[in-house]
């Protein structure tokens, strides 16, 4: 089975806003997005139980996202493919999976997993927007994934409870944090990434006209950065053994006992 | 503009996030605020929907849309943009319909801002409040397309029936295969037991400072005495001390009840997120630099073994008097 997991690189530490370009500050340190590493435990998983196969990771970012990639290479991913290009920085939600989709076409994997959400946008929605490009069932919020018969068999949590959803293969899947424990790179396997395969695409490689990437195919815009509304007066107390009374004197204050 | 709002239903009932997002809409002031029903045997409630300031509503009824799936969603929302030229589309965030916003997106190549909290008219042009990076700053965002496509945080709006009546519009289904490959084989809902934290005025929740499953009969006992429910942090229930039905925050319930008492929880984002709307915020956590004081009308530093069971006694002894 051939598996491509889409994984991104995300600012490490505190994050910010550039107030000039009103867009993250990508300019430090960075990492692999740590929900992506149960994406790719369960793809390493899924080719072990299945007894062979690829897992190939795929992103869109910086060059440097390279670094990052690695680290998922030391988890056991084979090969890394990062799309990079001047041209890409900006990308929305509507360029972002339009690149990515380019590159998964290319790879036609079995199955593309993705992570429970970017720690950078939270937008926990990219999947849904990669699947319907490339035109392929997908399910979400997977806590529970087997491979049997040439489909996929999901539990999942919802508001209301759990589903159990099953897909035919080609699909694409995004895992909940709660599915797995990722693995730590083992001694051999960090030293075994330095070998492995990690191409770099440039736009025109995946033949992506320019204007649908970048801000020019982006369809949302910020106009502005504000500070967050303050919740009005708020008090704080040590509990010195009084709290209790503090607090049933500040609920009767605010007629609620 | 021509607004149309994305209407889920839960069994019989429209939920009331999406209808929150319906009253928002039609107080913008548009003519044409539409609503779409999508699923198997759900004509009555487009008519429900008219009481929430729906002029429209487009129901797609077919046994092939029973199960609560994005993608057979995404070809009928994409039908009816396509059809009737709607230039907003607006929903209110939740397991499926952030997957349908997001099929959606790139099916017409229209932007996507999600996670808003309010939405207004700025010199005609529509503008959404997203916080961001935990809520530390608020971003104002637009969209370049149209169609543009919003998903806001549950919460959001509370819904306002206004007693209107709408036109109900039958959608003539078609559906991509892609789309109907994926089936629903089994659906296990979980219902909470006593008030249902949703509609309580009072919830008193328990995190994981509460140090052991069996401590959570001191926050059942305080819901008690405030006539209240009984919530609990996304750790707890991963750890098995209280059912998943309670759980409050991004990947569980939303409240807003007019009290709101945290014990022994941090204030993760995750868990702000479906409690925030909160009348009055009450937290004890004995670390004074929890995230959860960030947020509390009353925060107090202490231990909640010391705390709630006091708490408990007074608020009882209130009542006896
Ligand atoms: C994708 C995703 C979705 C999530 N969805 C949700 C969700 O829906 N709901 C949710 O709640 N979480 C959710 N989380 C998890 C969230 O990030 C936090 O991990 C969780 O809310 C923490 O729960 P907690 O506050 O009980 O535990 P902790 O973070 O461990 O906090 C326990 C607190 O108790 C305090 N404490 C300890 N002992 C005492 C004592 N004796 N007296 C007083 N205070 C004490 C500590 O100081 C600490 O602040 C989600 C996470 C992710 C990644
Ligand atoms: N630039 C990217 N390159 C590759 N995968 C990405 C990228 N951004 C997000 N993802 C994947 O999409 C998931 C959800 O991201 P998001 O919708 O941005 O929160 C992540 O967990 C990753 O698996």
């Amino acid at each position: 089975m051939k598996i491509a997991v889409c994984v991104k690189h995300v600012p490490e530490g505190v994050k910010r806003i550039d107030a000039s370009s009103k867009r993250l500050d990508r300019s430090g340190e960075g990492a692999l997005n740590a929900f992506d590493a149960n994406a790719v435990e369960e793809a390493l998983r899924l080719k072990e139980a299945a007894g062979g196969g690829e897992v190939v990771l795929v992103s869109l970012g910086p060059a440097k996202a390279q670094d990052a990639l690695r680290k998922a290479l030391a988890m056991g991913a084979d090969r890394a493919v990062l799309i990079s290009d001047d041209a890409v920085a900006g990308s929305d939600l509507v360029a972002t999976s339009y690149a990515l989709a380019k590159a998964l076409e290319r790879e036609n994997a079995d199955l593309v997993l993705f992570g429970q959400q970017a720690g950078d946008s939270d937008g926990a929605v990219l999947w849904a927007a990669v699947a319907d490009r490339l035109r392929r069932p997908m399910v979400s919020q997977a806590a529970e994934l087997t491979h049997g018969d040439g489909k996929l068999t999901v539990k999942r949590q919802t508001e209301f409870g759990y589903d159990v959803i099953e897909t035919p293969l080609p699909a694409v899947v995004a895992v909940s944090d709660a599915i797995n424990e990722p693995r730590y790179p083992s001694l051999k396997g960090i030293m075994g990434a330095k070998s492995k395969p990690q191409e770099t695409l440039s736009l025109a490689d995946l033949a992506v006209e320019a204007d649908r990437v970048g801000t020019d195919g982006s369809r949302t815009e910020v106009y502005a950065l504000n500070a967050p509304p303050s919740r009005g007066e708020s008090r704080k107390i040590d509990d010195d053994g009084n709290a209790a009374q503090q607090i049933v004197d500040f609920l009767a204050e605010k007629r609620l006992v | 503009m021509s607004t149309l709002v994305f209407l889920e239903h839960h069994g019989n009932e429209l939920l009331k996030p999406s209808l929150g997002v319906l009253s928002k809409a039609a107080s913008l002031g548009d003519e044409d605020v539409a609503g779409v029903v999508i699923g198997s045997d759900v004509r009555a409630l487009a008519d429900e929907a008219g009481k929430f300031g729906a002029a429209r509503v487009h129901v797609a009824d077919d046994p092939r849309l029973e199960a609560p799936l994005a993608q057979p969603r995404v070809d009928v929302l994409a039908q009816l943009v396509r059809d009737n030229g709607y230039d907003t589309v607006l929903f209110a965030n939740s397991v499926l319909a952030a997957d349908v916003a997001a099929g959606l997106a790139a099916r017409l190549d229209a932007g996507l801002n999600w996670d808003l909290t309010d939405v207004v008219r700025d010199d005609g042009r529509l503008v959404g409040k997203r916080p961001a990076l935990q809520d530390s700053i608020y971003v104002d965002v637009g969209w370049t397309s149209e169609p543009r496509l919003a998903l806001f945080r549950q919460g959001s709006f509370d819904p306002t029936a206004t007693g209107g009546s709408a036109e109900v519009e039958d959608v003539n289904v078609q559906l991509e295969e892609f789309s109907t490959s994926a089936r629903m084989v089994e659906q296990a809902h979980e219902e909470s037991e006593g008030p249902s934290i949703e509609d309580a005025e009072v919830v008193v929740a328990g995190g994981r400072g509460l140090g052991g499953p069996e401590n959570f009969t001191l926050v059942e006992q305080l819901a008690k005495a405030l006539g209240g429910a009984v919530g609990a942090t996304r750790a707890v229930v991963d750890a098995g001390w209280y059912p998943y039905s309670t759980q409050v925050g991004q990947t569980g319930k939303t409240v807003a009840p007019k009290l709101y008492i945290a014990c022994g929880i941090s204030g993760a984002i995750q868990h702000k997120v479906g409690m925030q709307a909160s009348g009055v915020i009450v937290a004890i956590n004995k670390d004074p630099n929890a995230p959860i004081f960030e947020f509390s009308d009353l925060g107090v530093v202490g231990d909640v073994h010391e705390v709630v069971p006091k708490l408990t006694e007074l608020v009882n002894q209130r009542k006896g008097s």
